[in-house]
């Protein structure tokens, strides 16, 4: 874990030894803080939407379910998580939940007791709540006639699932969901409510320090500069998708 | 635009315009300034803001406002002054002026008790401390820019968090830290009170010469009428100025 650490200080070294001379002095004083807080982001970022893509997954496949307690829990999970705000979210786990201590979390206070995990936990679910409606979304739009088709030849409902229906319904859903991606990020800058340093904690401690409103532009060039990022990694996917 | 700006200048200049003078102060800081169960801002600060508004014959408007959004908002014209228990700063005199002090602060290191920390020895564990703060700037002196420093952006959530437990200690103004030790026993102040030279003054805009004069005419005349004794006895049991 150090080593980690390590390594993304090393990064962040390297890439403002490297912008030296090209970036305004107001930034490039400052420049390992904006650019460790970015990794953070970045970070939490790719985690939270790979896993809330996994959970998502399985969410929208058990709201077409054919079990009607299934289909209720998903809806409920969908419900609940795009119904309440983030930073409530956040809040809730952080500091309410938090707040029990490790005597009465027991196993689970490692897990609570570090706002970075709380905080790729919480991103995970909300993140999964929204991909869950999106896939629900693109699976409502495949005629019937599909799953009928596929159960016919031998399929089990599982396997149409897999092979014919979900398939398809990621290629209707995607462009929705690189909007999700987009939202995502930039709910992540509520963490910094947490004590995790990412971008937005980092740019707060840094304005503190000479109250330069400039201080926020830097960080929204970091933050619209990991968006494209993101578009780029999301228009990938979407080629590849395309000719599948 | 620029007529408008003159006029509203002018507007400000004139005593007729008898505005109410906008004060803010922070709302997350006992026994200085807190929220109580009416919703009402109450504290030290309070106390000590209307005293000096009595004193001046205006009337005052308190405002809570975020910690760390406070002097962005005095620079912006959303009030006139800030009493908020504002640490004088080299940093912060770039953006805004003060008054004279009204209080001298300290710094303590909060910690469980029979937790064996000394102050010399935070770095290396978690420490936390409220943002945009003297205690935080302080502790990152002493932890380095990547040291385990958690920031909160109140000091009662660091009080939450380290009665929690899950950072080691907090570095604390020393009044508001003697204040939450009252109900939490099993805590303590590690080692000596920490000493930094600091004055805790009220912050006003850059061009407001002529309200920070009065402030501190006010602020003398209340030190000197015993106001400000009978405030500070009344909270801390003894006169702070």
């Amino acid at each position: 874990m150090s080593l980690y650490q390590d390594l993304k200080y090393a990064i962040s070294d390297g890439v403002c030894y490297a912008a030296q001379g090209v970036t305004p002095e107001g930034f490039a004083a400052y420049c390992p803080r904006y650019i460790d807080g970015f990794l953070v982001t970045l970070e939490l970022l790719l985690l939270s939407s790979a896993l809330g893509l996994s959970i998502g997954t399985l969410v929208a496949v058990a709201r077409v379910s054919r079990q009607r307690a299934l289909r209720t829990a998903a809806w409920a999970w969908s419900y609940v998580f795009r119904g309440t705000p983030l930073l409530v979210q956040l809040w809730i786990v952080y500091y309410g939940l938090g707040s029990l201590g490790p005597e009465k979390l027991g196993i689970l206070w490692p897990f609570f007791k570090s706002g970075w995990a709380v905080g790729l936990a919480v991103l995970t679910i909300n993140t999964s709540a929204y991909i869950a409606e999106i896939l629900r979304g693109g699976i409502g739009t495949l005629p019937p006639g599909q799953l009928e088709a596929a159960l016919s030849c031998g399929m089990s409902r599982g396997m149409a699932m897999r092979r014919i229906l979900l398939p398809q319904a990621f290629r209707v859903a995607w462009p929705a969901y690189g909007n999700e991606l987009i939202l995502l990020m930039k709910g992540s800058a509520l963490v910094s409510t947490i004590t995790v340093m990412d971008l937005m904690g980092q740019t707060r401690s840094v304005f503190a320090r000479g109250y330069s409103l400039e201080t926020y532009m830097y960080s929204a060039v970091l933050y619209a500069l990991l968006a494209l990022l993101l578009t780029a990694g999301l228009r990938a996917v979407e080629k590849r998708l395309r000719v599948a | 635009m620029t007529k408008t700006l003159i006029a509203l200048a002018l507007l400000a200049a004139s005593p007729a315009a008898a505005e109410p003078l906008r004060i803010a102060t922070e709302g997350a800081f006992p026994p200085f300034s807190e929220i109580n169960a009416n919703g009402e801002v109450v504290g030290f600060d309070i106390d000590i803001a209307k005293a000096l508004c009595a004193k001046m014959e205006r009337e005052c408007e308190i405002i809570a406002m975020d910690w760390d959004g406070i002097i962005p908002g005095l620079v912006n014209d959303k009030y006139d002054a800030i009493v908020a228990s504002m640490s004088i700063t080299e940093e912060r005199k770039q953006t805004v002026d003060f008054t004279n002090p009204y209080y001298s602060n300290y710094l303590v290191l909060l910690a469980k008790k029979g937790s064996g920390l000394t102050v010399d020895g935070i770095a290396q564990q978690a420490v936390g401390a409220q943002r945009a703060s003297i205690s935080s700037s302080w502790a990152e002196e002493q932890v380095g820019a990547r040291g385990d420093l958690r920031l909160y952006d109140t000091l009662t959530a660091s009080f939450t968090d380290l009665e929690a437990g899950r950072i080691d200690s907090i570095v604390s103004d020393y009044f508001p830290a003697l204040d939450w030790l009252k109900d939490h026993p099993d805590f303590e102040v590690v080692g000596d009170r920490i000493d930094i030279g600091d004055q805790i003054g009220i912050a006003v805009r850059k061009d407001d010469a002529e309200l920070r004069d009065a402030l501190n005419v006010a602020l003398e005349g209340i030190v000197a009428d015993g106001t400000y004794g009978q405030i500070s006895t009344g909270y801390f049991g003894t006169d702070i100025h």
